[in-house]
């Protein structure tokens, strides 16, 4: 056998190898999640080993328990839900509101400075979290914002504004020029110009990094702790879910009920929208 | 304070839009380059307020209060300027586990950034044929990625449980384990391997495993797009020429991969350096997993020394640039070089 049969051989069965390997580290974990989110905890702490659940076991008393308001006993994650939900669709609207002259601007005009304002809307991301989460933090405790939804939302805008106009600016490179020299010659102001015709060009990219947006801020967790962690009943559902994780007093299995709920409307979004989303992301890499 | 600046743009544009025609009053019309450079800086005018005041004010002003005697309780009343000193720095540098913290930071961004890298390149080299359900396995991949981390970390705390995770039953029940392994609390754990025994930082690799296993997906998407993009003659060449697999992949898809590579793990460290909420959910910060960004959380919630906070977070920032000045020094040429 010559080294390249050989080798050929080799990878062709090591192919068959990762790809399960990707598939078990990839789902099971998720698996795992579900699985117990279906259970009551003493069947968990009988068997911790199990990878199913027995029709005897199964319930789905704990997404009762983990949903039900604090006020019937159960851990109120509706409400946290409807929190996440405000916060993160605040947040795509006033990110894309922001964002959306500003990569008009750097995808398309040539005016004095075009090139640094690029790369210090960049630069941002060299400037942890945490080291805008010291500042943040004391503004908003002066304006009596610290324990409050709005006060979030303005800092994810903080967050998620730059990658946005970096993915809004890569799209709008593609449309051509001369479309907006047509609707020039035909009349239009500049204003009109971006809300007429490129506007709607760009839905695709526009939907892509909305998305990409409410994902960042429906999962974050740093600036969320900071703020809301005094006042129970502004938390997200990942402040919530991390807060009762804490505890003793909560059984696993209603928590991973909550996880479920947390995990669900994230996944569900970005299966919808997954080819949009992975091409709006790495538009530019295929480009070298 | 949002709504503000987006008016901005359509009250400026107008004034742009009626300089489009001729001008009256015997005023010269503005050339085209002078109008562009109006109605860019009028379009970027409000995206640079939103980010100058959310982002750029407040980092000017952390690099403020590291200088400066501040309690969360006394900056109520106190000025944006005073009370100068390098305490800060002192305290910082000179508490006890500064430099353990540093080196920890170190090993956990290396760990993790060269980790999901390089799955994620044995992903796409895996994944990049097509074969029955690809499209769902490259969907699937994406799990770990999009899933809030909060849920995702809470699940490896219950697998990786001593009591009632299935990671030990499982390992007691396939490999014998004698005693249930804390992976998460555990700082040092003793292995024998041909007799010899060493320690190896447990839960640090824990933690290094989770952030491979949450981001390969963020290198195996981008890595995917290029490689897709390598021409199909390059390699077919090759073919002809004789190249085995490993050859071709040495000296066809690695060159061309490399730019993106680099760009990878210069965002990859970027973002690992500054990781706050894997390590702070999985073992908050204990059994040698104190990376400098939970000892910021530290300093800024249990003492409320936003000075001290500031410092810290300050020099963290400043470590990351000199370890980037140094990459875009002698690598990113080199890299450029060989593409």
């Amino acid at each position: 056998m010559t080294r390249a049969q050989f080798e050929d051989r080799l990878f062709g069965v090591l192919r068959w190898v990762v790809i399960a390997f990707l598939a078990v580290i990839t789902l099971l974990p998720f698996y795992y999640m579900l699985l117990l989110s279906l259970k009551p905890i003493d069947a968990l702490l009988l068997d911790p080993g199990s990878l199913w659940v027995s029709t005897k076991d199964f319930t789905l008393s704990t997404y009762r328990d983990v949903l039900r308001s604090t006020d019937a006993g159960g851990q109120g994650f509706l409400k946290f839900l409807l929190n996440s939900a405000l916060v993160s669709l605040g947040t795509v609207a006033l990110t894309l509101l922001a964002a959306v002259p500003g990569a008009y601007a750097i995808s398309r005009l040539k005016f004095f400075g075009h090139r640094q304002v690029s790369a210090l809307f960049l630069a941002v991301y060299l400037f942890p979290a945490t080291l805008l989460a010291v500042p943040l933090f004391v503004i908003f405790a002066k304006l009596h914002l610290s324990s409050s939804l709005v006060g979030l939302a303005i800092v994810y805008v903080a967050q998620t504004v730059p990658v946005s106009i970096y993915m809004l600016k890569n799209y709008l490179v593609t449309i051509p020029y001369t479309i907006e020299e047509a609707a020039a010659l035909d009349g239009c102001s500049r204003l009109q110009t971006v809300r007429k015709v490129i506007l709607p060009l760009a839905l695709p990219s526009l939907m892509a990094t909305g998305l990409y947006v409410f994902m960042i801020a429906w999962n974050e967790f740093l600036f969320a702790l900071l703020f809301l962690a005094a006042d129970p009943d502004k938390w997200t559902v990942s402040l919530g879910l991390a807060q009762l994780s804490n505890g003793v007093e909560v059984p696993k299995t209603v928590l991973m009920a909550g996880s479920v709920v947390l995990t669900i409307p994230v996944v569900l979004l970005f299966f919808a929208a997954e080819r949009l989303l992975t091409e709006g992301l790495t538009s530019g890499a295929d480009k070298s | 304070m949002t709504t503000a600046p987006t008016g901005a743009p359509e009250r400026r544009d107008t004034s742009t839009g009626s300089a489009n025609r001729p001008a009256r009053r015997g005023r010269r019309p503005m050339t085209a380059g002078r109008r562009a450079n109006r109605a860019g800086l009028a379009f970027v005018s409000p995206t640079f307020v939103v980010v100058l005041v959310v982002v750029i004010l407040p980092i000017a002003w952390t690099v403020l209060l590291a200088f400066q005697h501040a309690k969360l309780v006394d900056i109520q009343g106190m000025g944006l300027f005073g009370n100068w000193t390098l305490d800060n720095f002192t305290q910082v540098f000179g508490s006890a586990g500064f430099w353990q913290s540093l080196t920890t930071t170190l090993l956990y961004t290396a760990g993790g950034t060269f980790g999901s890298v390089i799955l994620g390149l044995i992903a796409a080299l895996a994944l990049r044929k097509p074969f029955k359900g690809r499209g769902l396995l490259r969907a699937a991949m994406l799990l770990p990625y999009v899933a809030p981390v909060v849920a995702v970390a809470f699940v490896w705390e219950v697998a990786l449980s001593p009591q009632y995770g299935v990671v030990n039953d499982w390992g007691r029940r396939l490999f014998g384990w004698d005693d249930p392994i804390a992976f998460l609390s555990t700082r040092e754990y003793e292995v024998g391997l041909l007799g010899v025994h060493f320690e190896i930082p447990l839960a640090l690799l824990t933690v290094i495993a989770f952030e491979c296993w949450r981001y390969f997906p963020f290198a195996f998407l981008f890595i995917l797009a290029r490689l897709q993009a390598v021409p199909d003659g390059l390699e077919e060449a090759a073919l002809v020429d004789g190249a085995t697999p490993t050859q071709r992949f040495r000296h066809i898809l690695l060159p061309q991969l490399m730019p993106v590579l680099a760009l990878l793990c210069v965002l990859r460290f970027i973002m690992t350096f500054n990781k706050f909420d894997d390590v702070y959910l999985l073992t908050g910060g204990g059994a040698g997993t104190d990376v400098a960004a939970v000892r910021v959380y530290d300093f800024l919630t249990a003492r409320y020394d936003v000075g001290a906070a500031a410092a810290q977070a300050l020099v963290l920032a400043v470590s990351l640039m000199i370890l980037l000045g140094f990459y875009f020094k002698f690598f990113a040429n080199k890299v450029q070089e060989e593409s």
